[in-house]
């Protein structure tokens, strides 16, 4: 039923990609605040701008926090975002562990900052249509996010 | 009162309260460059404010040199229509004054200077600091709370924070809460009728006006004109009496609590210190409602935020330099103590007995989306992006616009043309794409200063 679900012709969309480093805590956040402003500029609802940043916010914590580096790619149509969120990094074991509220890997160190409270992928299912995620052990993690209008 | 300048009145509904002289603008850039909300564009050698974008923090007011740009507020003449004149000071202008100047003898002042009376309003503000620990207290909704004391800040949650809104703080301010008490007892007293009675707040900041004009709350402010501070200082120092006021110069009851509103963490004295958070300096606000909005911060009550640095003793339109105020202030606090003037259980009964609720009707604000249709717009965001790219990106400022992105956005928006990019325009040049008669004269005006820019 979610076949064909990003019409992603040229003329419909608008892509970016936005860096994000590993350990890069101040200036965690930016990326989705960056995106927030591009979806309130294109008039986009600000119920549904509000669920975008949150699960962008949470995609790029997630990268800050364990990988080395990553990249974010914002598609944008008519219909919905696209967010393709790649990582080099540790991957994630069992994604399906991962997905329960509560399950987290965060050291000692980031639960003291306030991190890590294992909801950062139960968020992410929350305040998206789709969500797919894709990790290898040991080379990097790959999520999919969708949010359609 | 011999204060203020010929500014009129403005009681209608104004989206902002600060305006630019355009005689007077020479198209000196400090304004632009200063805007936290990139609202103000330079062209033709005068600065414009796009309403949509201004949240009236004032900070174009403080760099302005040639004072073109001024916040709208009213002078005495425009509230000597009413019969009886009430003053009532934010409790910053306490600390703009020597030391040893007490509260007493400034409110003397102004009485002396022509308002029938004037009232303290520390006893309004430790009432709200009562209503606002009951509120909290029975509050279930979405947390945290943000305090709605600063319009300001309101104003930067309307214009890009729309769905915070609704976790907006909705209790009524000191001053409101003041304006309607005092004007009742003052009509039974004097056997005035209610609108021959005019009350008169002196702000620290052009954005308070805001919160009067259009007040978010209700159909009408019961406050009836606005003064700046900076208006009526000189007059309040030259008429400074030795003593308080009456001929035994009694004293003026006051609270501690309520004078602490006039530096930052003023509003939260009623609340678990660990539960809420004080948070001043717009670039910290921005910070903390980021935070908010992707739903970080749920555990804390309440979030105190003021723009200004150290709260409304650092507003745009007082005189005293803000460091030395907060200490005069720190010391009137001394004097006053911090004891509440009531229990935990009859603030309680406070809050049942009066409104102190208001029905919320703050609205977003935010400036028009590129295009009302969305592939249009998404398209239009994309051809932003493509010319984004092409700008050097050193947010020179010399086409007007603050930064090379919200230039890029004034282009797609229509309201510049790629051509005012002066760098552009001279790499063009260079490499022999045009030619010095090719490129077109700047839109709407043919000022010879235009050169004068680096």
């Amino acid at each position: 039923m979610r076949r064909g679900q990003t019409p992603m012709t040229e003329e419909g969309a608008f892509r970016r990609n936005f860096e994000v480093l590993g350990e890069d805590f101040y200036n965690a956040g930016r990326v989705s605040t960056e995106i927030k402003e591009i979806l309130q500029q294109v008039g986009v609802a600000a119920t549904t701008v509000r669920r975008v940043a949150i699960a962008a916010y949470e995609a790029e914590m997630n990268v800050v926090m364990y990988a080395r580096r990553g990249t974010v790619c914002l598609e944008l149509t008519p219909e919905l975002v696209h967010l393709l969120v790649r990582d080099e990094g540790p991957g994630i074991e069992d994604i399906e562990l991962a997905m329960q509220e509560g399950y987290s890997t965060a050291t000692e160190r980031m639960r003291e900052m306030g991190f890590g409270a294992g909801m950062g992928l139960p968020n992410i299912q929350k305040n998206s249509d789709r969500l797919v995620i894709h990790s290898t052990a040991g080379v990097g993690t790959e999520v999919e996010i969708e949010v359609r209008f | 009162m011999p204060c203020g300048s010929a500014k009129k009145t403005m009681m209608k509904r104004e989206s902002i309260s600060i305006r630019i002289d355009t005689a007077r603008c020479d198209g000196d850039m400090a304004c632009m460059r200063v805007c936290p909300t990139e609202a103000i564009r330079v062209r033709g050698s005068k600065a414009r404010i796009i309403e949509s974008r201004c949240i009236t923090c004032g900070e174009c007011i403080r760099v302005c040199q040639t004072r073109a740009i001024s916040a709208v507020t009213a002078s005495f003449a425009d509230v000597s229509r009413f019969d009886y004149v009430v003053a009532l000071p934010s409790p910053v202008l306490y600390g703009q004054f020597g030391r040893g100047v007490t509260p007493d003898r400034i409110l003397a002042a102004l009485e002396k200077g022509g308002f029938d009376c004037a009232c303290d309003l520390t006893l309004a503000c430790e009432a709200v600091n009562a209503a606002i620990e009951q509120y909290v207290r029975r509050y279930r909704g979405p947390r945290p709370l943000i305090s709605c004391f600063c319009p300001t800040a309101i104003r930067l949650i309307q214009v890009r924070y729309p769905e915070l809104l609704e976790q907006v703080l909705p209790i009524e301010s000191p001053k409101e809460f003041m304006a309607r008490e005092i004007r009742k007892t003052k009509a039974r007293e004097l056997r005035l009728r209610e609108d021959r009675i005019g009350i008169v707040y002196l702000t620290p900041c052009p954005a308070k006006m805001l919160d009067i004009v259009g007040h978010p709350s209700k159909e009408k402010s019961d406050i009836d004109g606005v003064i700046a501070i900076s208006d009526i200082y000189r007059t309040v120092l030259s008429l400074l009496p030795i003593s308080g006021r009456g001929e035994h110069g009694e004293r003026t009851r006051m609270s501690g609590v309520g004078m602490s509103w006039a530096i930052l963490g003023g509003q939260t004295t009623f609340l678990k210190p660990e539960n809420c958070l004080a948070v001043d300096g717009l670039r910290n606000v921005v910070r903390i409602l980021n935070d908010i909005e992707i739903g970080k911060l749920r555990d804390v009550d309440y979030v105190e935020c003021h723009t200004c640095p150290d709260g409304c003793v650092s507003g745009s339109l007082l005189v005293e330099n803000p460091y030395v105020a907060r200490a005069r202030i720190l010391g009137i606090l001394g004097q006053l103590g911090t004891k509440p003037c009531r229990s935990e259980r009859e603030r309680a009964e406070l809050y049942e007995s009066e409104d102190f609720v208001v029905e919320r009707r703050l609205t977003a604000q935010l400036q028009g989306p590129l295009d009302l249709d969305v592939s249009r717009a998404i398209g239009k965001i994309r051809r932003l992006e493509e010319i984004r790219q092409s700008l050097p990106n050193i947010n020179c400022g010399a086409c007007g616009a603050p930064s090379c992105a919200a230039f890029a956005e004034d282009v797609v928006r229509e309201e510049a043309q790629l051509s005012d990019c002066v760098l552009l325009a001279l790499e063009q040049l260079r490499s022999g794409q045009t030619k010095v008669w090719d490129v077109p004269p700047a839109e709407g005006h043919s000022t010879p200063d235009e050169g004068k820019e680096p």
